[in-house]
């Protein structure tokens, strides 16, 4: 590797890395580049031996590795650089990147467009400040799924999770194929966190115990976990004097959220929302920093892996026009807000020229769970643009609102999209 | 008895480990016992890491002399030993008027101590230094000699100072009892076999109390435990200019917020006695008291800030201070006392006890030379311990440098501290080598970070096991059960047949 300047440069190779970077070749970028600091191509599919990838990209219900196996295919196919077992150690709002390699000591790569495709962490025992005594026995899912589906260890026999996450759900479901018994799945809030197919395929059908409005209180052992102590907590959140029930086990997984891994980003300066904990984007996942796009869970968590592969595919075009100088500049920007019940939306402006060429997909979350049919509306200037109805809303699962270009007369002047989510 | 000392050292915290170093400067042989798979894990690791100026303790108290004689001590020393040492000064922050006069009085006893570089700010002074601090701030005291260290990085240093100057450190080894002959200590007894002495050091912190009395000393002396329960904020959130304690109650110094050596934000501690001596355990409402207190000084705190959370545990003693005058209770113990022969004793290590360790060391010099020991130093000793590489702190071109020599200081390992194999690998192979996950973390600081090891965890697992020759099942992170791993999968089992 002589020539360390390339058109398009994407930092991480989970599904939404990849697709950015074939998208990018796709749209005219000549020389592209994915950095990845793990020894392959995939990101954290390569432990999501599960099925459940693949259902809306290619109609086909595909363990994680395979989903990825098809992009990684045509990476190679295209002729895109890879860079692994190379970690991006620093970066600034001009798009240099600074890496280290075993081999290659400490680089310097500058990049026509920049794509950041982090993906997120999991958030850990600190971070819900449970109390207790500090043994080892205690990981987040994740951290358990990489032992177990990758270095091939068990990390315990008896186990509680807290959190309903669908890491955490997924995981109860192969620790029980590999003979340990999941006690339960505690869940703080009165609903799920993660997809009712989980729930379904991973908790009930094999008799795994959940309970809503229930934490961990303590954790006991010194060494290794002995037991941990849950209780119930009213809806204020406060545990329930008298309800405290001691449980025997050797481990606690937590899959009590994921963070968007956004270190980089906040160093090259790009704009950050509070309440995703990712950038700000438009509809082609451009951030407040010129010539830098994000795409993936780095953006936002999603619940399905196509929704990052088709966001790549965004970021990865905008970047490829940026490159080239061919991303229009528009004179007219409408802006999401997140209205009733709906908690946050990307992205969070888009050009309106755009949705005369290509439908806009909005995603958001709801605050509140409606058990009940509702209407996803998008309403501007007072006037409704357009709505949906689905069977129900939950904040463990993402909703889709399509904005078509038939709807882009709504849309003549800059201005303000509001989408309410409410029972029908 | 399997083999014979001059010196046995009984623990191996801040304070046995400074004195081993200090002590490997004459022709001794000199061993040190540690119970913990580690030296410097208890006490020595959960604690402020504040180098105190010496306006707290009682004037005239042991605490009083050991910590101001130990303040000039410092820079030499973090210099020979290179830890992480930052001479920032700190602030007793008053808030509101009525908290004023108090300043006054810390500044008079500061005085009788001894105590230089003391200053009153004002208010707005204090306002412009520290953008973060209650705006209800009516005045602080400064301390220019206050500073921020790493205590087990200083604990370490020192350990590895008197290896490499001829020290013998034994972890996973226990004191049970001292063999004694005629009122003489001649040895002592370990769940390693018996090991003969001529002298043995009493430095065994929350159990100072239990060793003490093998010997017959101080029958009345008690330690009572008292729990300082901790949070660690995230430096990305905000980083504060300097050291920061409340006015001091009866009881406590109060609830601080720090910036530390690391640049993250500390909050704590709480101060409560139990009878339990291992008990480290955070509780809910430790947590809240901290959350609350820290707030009193930085309102802007937050839960989301919060990275981890820690307790430790004061080894408060009960001795009367011996200085004529000083109706004081709860003084330092550094004697050889006079019912028997051949015990240094060191009980009561409370804080100030990090500050003052380098002055107990050179006090335990003294004391062994007044009993009539002759101390020769030796012609080679070394008092300088070198500092390994840290990637996290080189500029490009070291990092390069340091890549070029060993490719495996080129991979990061812990995405959050940026700590790399290099740095791992070297840690196991040191003078007093990291043998648990728990080991490397406090050396490097690895899994500190936001992510709290969710990342390296089974990286460093994978390290130490291909380092150290185990199975990845042995690997532990704290020695004994404590391990991480119960066994193979059933498809990798397939697998390897
Ligand atoms: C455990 C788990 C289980 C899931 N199960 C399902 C499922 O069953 N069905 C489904 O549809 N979806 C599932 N998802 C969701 C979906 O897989 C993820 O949303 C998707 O993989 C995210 O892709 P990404 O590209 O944004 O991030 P990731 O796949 O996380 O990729 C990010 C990559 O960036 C790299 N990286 C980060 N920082 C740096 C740096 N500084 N330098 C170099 N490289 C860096 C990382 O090593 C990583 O490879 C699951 C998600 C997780 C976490
Ligand atoms: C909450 C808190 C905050 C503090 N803040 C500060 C501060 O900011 N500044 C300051 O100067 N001081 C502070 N201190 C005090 C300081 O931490 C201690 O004084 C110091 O660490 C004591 O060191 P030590 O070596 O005596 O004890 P330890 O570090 O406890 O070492 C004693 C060692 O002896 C070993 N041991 C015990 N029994 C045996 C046995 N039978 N056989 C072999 N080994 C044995 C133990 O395992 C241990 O490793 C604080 C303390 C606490 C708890």
């Amino acid at each position: 590797m002589t020539n360390l300047h390339y058109d398009v440069v994407v930092v991480g190779s989970g599904p939404g890395g990849l697709a950015a970077a074939i998208s990018a070749r796709q749209n005219g970028a000549e020389k592209v580049l994915i950095i990845e600091r793990d020894i392959e191509l995939g990101g954290i599919l390569l432990q999501c031996i599960h099925n459940g990838f693949g259902v809306e990209v290619f109609k086909e219900d595909l363990p994680g590795p395979s989903y990825a196996q098809r992009f990684i295919q045509q990476v190679h196919d295209l002729k895109i650089d890879t860079l692994l077992d190379s970690m991006v150690l620093e970066t600034t709002p001009d798009r240099r990147l600074f890496i280290t390699n075993r081999k290659l000591g400490i680089r310097e790569i500058k990049a026509g467009a920049l794509v950041f495709a982090m993906g997120c962490r999991e958030r850990t025992r600190a971070q819900i400040r449970l109390p207790g005594s500090r043994p080892a026995g205690v990981y987040t899912a994740g951290t358990a799924q990489r032992w177990v589906n990758v270095e091939g260890y068990m990390p315990g026999k008896r186990f509680v999770i807290l959190g309903s996450g669908d890491i955490g759900m997924i995981m109860a479901r192969r620790l029980t194929f590999e003979g340990a018994k999941v006690e339960r799945v505690l869940e703080i809030m009165p609903y799920l966190s993660g997809l009712t197919r989980n729930y379904v395929q991973c908790l009930q059908d094999f008799d795994i115990p959940l309970q809503l409005n229930h934490t961990v209180k303590r954790i006991i052992g010194n060494n290794r976990v002995e037991a941990i102590e849950a209780a119930a907590v009213d809806e204020q959140r406060r545990i329930i004097p008298g309800s405290e029930e001691i449980i025997p086990c050797d481990t606690l997984l937590l899959s009590v959220g994921l963070i968007p891994e956004n270190e980089l980003s906040r160093q090259a300066g790009v704009r950050i929302d509070p309440v995703t904990a990712g950038a700000f984007v438009d509809s082609r996942f451009h951030t407040s920093v010129p010539g830098i796009f994000s795409a993936g869970n780095v953006v936002h968590v999603y619940d399905l892996v196509d929704w990052v592969t088709q966001a790549g595919l965004a970021a990865g075009k905008g970047a490829a026009l940026f490159a080239q100088g061919k991303l229009a500049v528009s004179d007219k920007v409408v802006r999401t807000q997140a209205g009733e019940n709906v908690r946050y939306i990307v992205p969070h402006t888009f050009d309106p020229n755009l949705l005369a060429e290509e439908a806009i997909p909005l995603q958001m979350r709801v605050k509140q769970p409606i058990e009940a049919p509702v209407w996803v509306e998008a309403v501007c200037n007072g006037k409704s643009v357009t709505r949906k109805a689905l069977p129900y809303a939950r904040p463990g699962e993402m909703v889709t609102l399509n904005l078509k270009p038939d709807v882009v007369d709504s849309f003549r002047e800059s201005g303000t999209l509001t989408v309410n989510i409410t029972e029908r | 008895m399997s083999e014979t000392y001059d010196i046995i050292i009984i623990g191996g915290g801040v304070v046995g480990c400074m004195t081993a170093r200090f002590l490997s400067r004459y022709k001794l042989s000199i061993l040190l016992i540690e119970k913990e798979i580690d030296i410097g894990s208890v006490t020595s690791a959960a604690n402020t890491a504040l180098v105190h100026p010496g306006y707290d303790p009682v004037s005239g108290s042991l605490k009083a002399k050991m910590n101001v004689a130990a303040v000039p001590l410092w820079l030499n020393l973090s210099e020979e030993l290179n830890f992480a040492y930052e001479r920032c000064g700190d602030f007793v922050v008053a808030i509101g008027q009525e908290e004023l006069p108090q300043l006054d009085e810390l500044v008079e006893r500061g005085k009788r101590n001894g105590v230089t570089g003391m200053s009153i700010v004002s208010g707005d002074e204090m306002r412009k230094r520290e953008p973060l601090i209650n705006p209800a701030v009516s005045g602080a005291l400064f301390a220019e000699t206050g500073a921020m260290c790493d205590p087990f990085g200083v604990t370490l240093a020192a350990a590895e100072n008197a290896v490499m100057n001829g020290v013998t450190i034994l972890r996973d080894t226990a004191f049970e009892d001292f063999i004694i002959q005629n009122k003489r200590i001649v040895g002592v007894k370990t769940n390693r076999g018996a090991f003969g002495c001529r002298w043995a050091i009493n430095a065994a912190g929350l159990y100072s109390d239990v060793v003490m009395h093998k010997a017959g000393v101080r029958p009345e002396f008690k330690i009572t435990p008292r729990k300082g329960e901790y949070l660690i904020l995230d430096r990305a959130d905000f980083e504060l200019q300097s050291v920061y304690f409340p006015v001091p109650t009866e009881i406590s110094k109060g609830i601080m917020a720090t910036n530390s050596v690391h640049g993250n934000t500390i909050l704590g501690p709480t101060a409560h006695d139990q009878d339990d001596k291992e008990d480290k355990t955070n509780s809910e409402s430790g947590l809240q008291e901290v959350l609350e207190g820290g707030r009193k000084l930085i309102p802007c705190v937050d839960p989301r800030h919060v990275i981890a959370v820690f307790a430790g545990l004061r080894a408060a003693g009960n001795a009367p201070c011996e200085t004529p005058g000083v109706d004081y209770g709860h003084d330092f113990i550094v004697e050889i006392p006079a019912t028997i022969q051949g015990l240094v004793n060191l009980g009561g290590i409370e804080s100030p006890g990090l500050s003052s360790s380098p002055a107990i060391a050179l006090r335990v010099i003294d004391l062994l030379k007044d009993a009539g020991e002759k101390l020769v130093e030796k012609s080679d000793w070394n008092p300088i311990r070198p500092a390994r590489p840290r990637f996290r702190h080189m500029t490009h071109a070291q990092r390069q440098a340091v890549i070029e020599k060993d490719e495996r200081y080129g991979r990061v390992v812990c995405r959050c501290e940026n700590v790399t194999e290099g740095e791992i690998v070297a840690e196991i192979h040191s003078p007093v080598p990291a043998t648990t996950y728990d080991a490397i973390k406090r050396r490097t600081w690895l899994g500190t970070g936001r992510c709290q090891g969710g990342f390296d965890l089974p990286r460093v697992t994978h390290i130490l096991a291909r380092e150290l020759g185990i199975s990845e099942t042995a690997v532990s992170k704290k020695g004994g059960d404590s391990t991480f791993l119960l066994r193979p999968t059933k498809q990798a089992e397939d697998d390897h047949d």
